[in-house]
């Protein structure tokens, strides 16, 4: 089925300046696949070497943290937005 | 390259950081980029610190609330331009700790020193490069009436 992914702004440049992609998968970790093989610019800033999301890569279905849910396997409705969030923190 | 920030926004992120003050504050700058990468900041966010285990030196921003606020920035038609956040009794220049903690390329990281209780200096400057190359350089703030 047919899932939106809402791209934040510093990944747009490596997702054909798009905000919003639709994907084709039953579970995140199928969106995240069909949205890098679709965008293959998008995997090393996704994912490490190797092949884990990268630390600082937030994945979100709709209000949830996937790695509260079931991780990649969550399973995704024609409804649901995947947000993607890079972290935000920092100090002195 | 500069992020223009209209002034009465511009007063509200410093004030922050005089509100939390000995603490740093932190929020998020909303807002419009052209297609030469000019920043525009439209609205700004304030945000709950969630480092509580040190909060004179450190911030970091709920992934949750991150999620929120894109998704209204979306709806009102803008985009995460920037963040912002306050260094309390410390100059306003970025840190090490700031560059390892900075993932959003292209975005503006605006810091306000606070000395005493009282915003002096507001700098922001740009995320460039990718995560393995990734620097600071300075941005000049446009302080715009509207």
């Amino acid at each position: 089925m047919s899932v939106k992914v809402l791209i934040p702004t510093p990944l747009r440049p490596y997702a054909g300046k798009q905000s919003v992609i639709e994907v084709t998968a039953q579970t995140v970790g199928e969106a995240l696949n069909d949205l890098v093989t679709k965008h293959p610019d998008l995997r090393k800033h996704l994912f490490s070497e190797d092949g884990k999301l990268r630390s600082f890569v937030n994945v979100y279905l709709n209000d949830e943290d996937v790695r509260y849910l079931s991780k990649d396997a969550t399973p995704v409705k024609e409804t649901d937005t995947i947000i993607i969030v890079p972290s935000v923190a920092g100090g002195r | 390259m500069a992020l223009k920030i209209p002034n009465a926004l511009h007063k509200q992120l410093r004030q922050h950081g005089e509100e939390t003050y000995p603490h740093e504050c932190c929020g998020v700058l909303t807002g419009g980029i052209d297609e030469e990468g000019r920043k525009t900041v439209q609205a700004i966010v304030r945000c709950g610190n969630t480092r509580t285990d040190s909060l004179a030196n450190r911030h970091n921003i709920s992934p949750a609330e991150l999620v929120r606020i894109q998704r209204e920035a979306a709806l009102a038609g803008r985009d995460i331009v920037g963040f912002y956040h306050s260094h309390p009794d410390h100059p306003a220049q970025w840190s090490a700790t700031d560059l390892a903690e900075a993932h959003w390329t292209g975005c503006s990281y605006v810091i306000t020193s606070v000395e005493h209780g009282r915003a002096v200096l507001t700098n922001s400057f740009q995320l460039l490069g990718q995560e393995e190359n990734k620097r600071f350089e300075d941005e000049h703030i446009e302080v715009i009436d509207q």
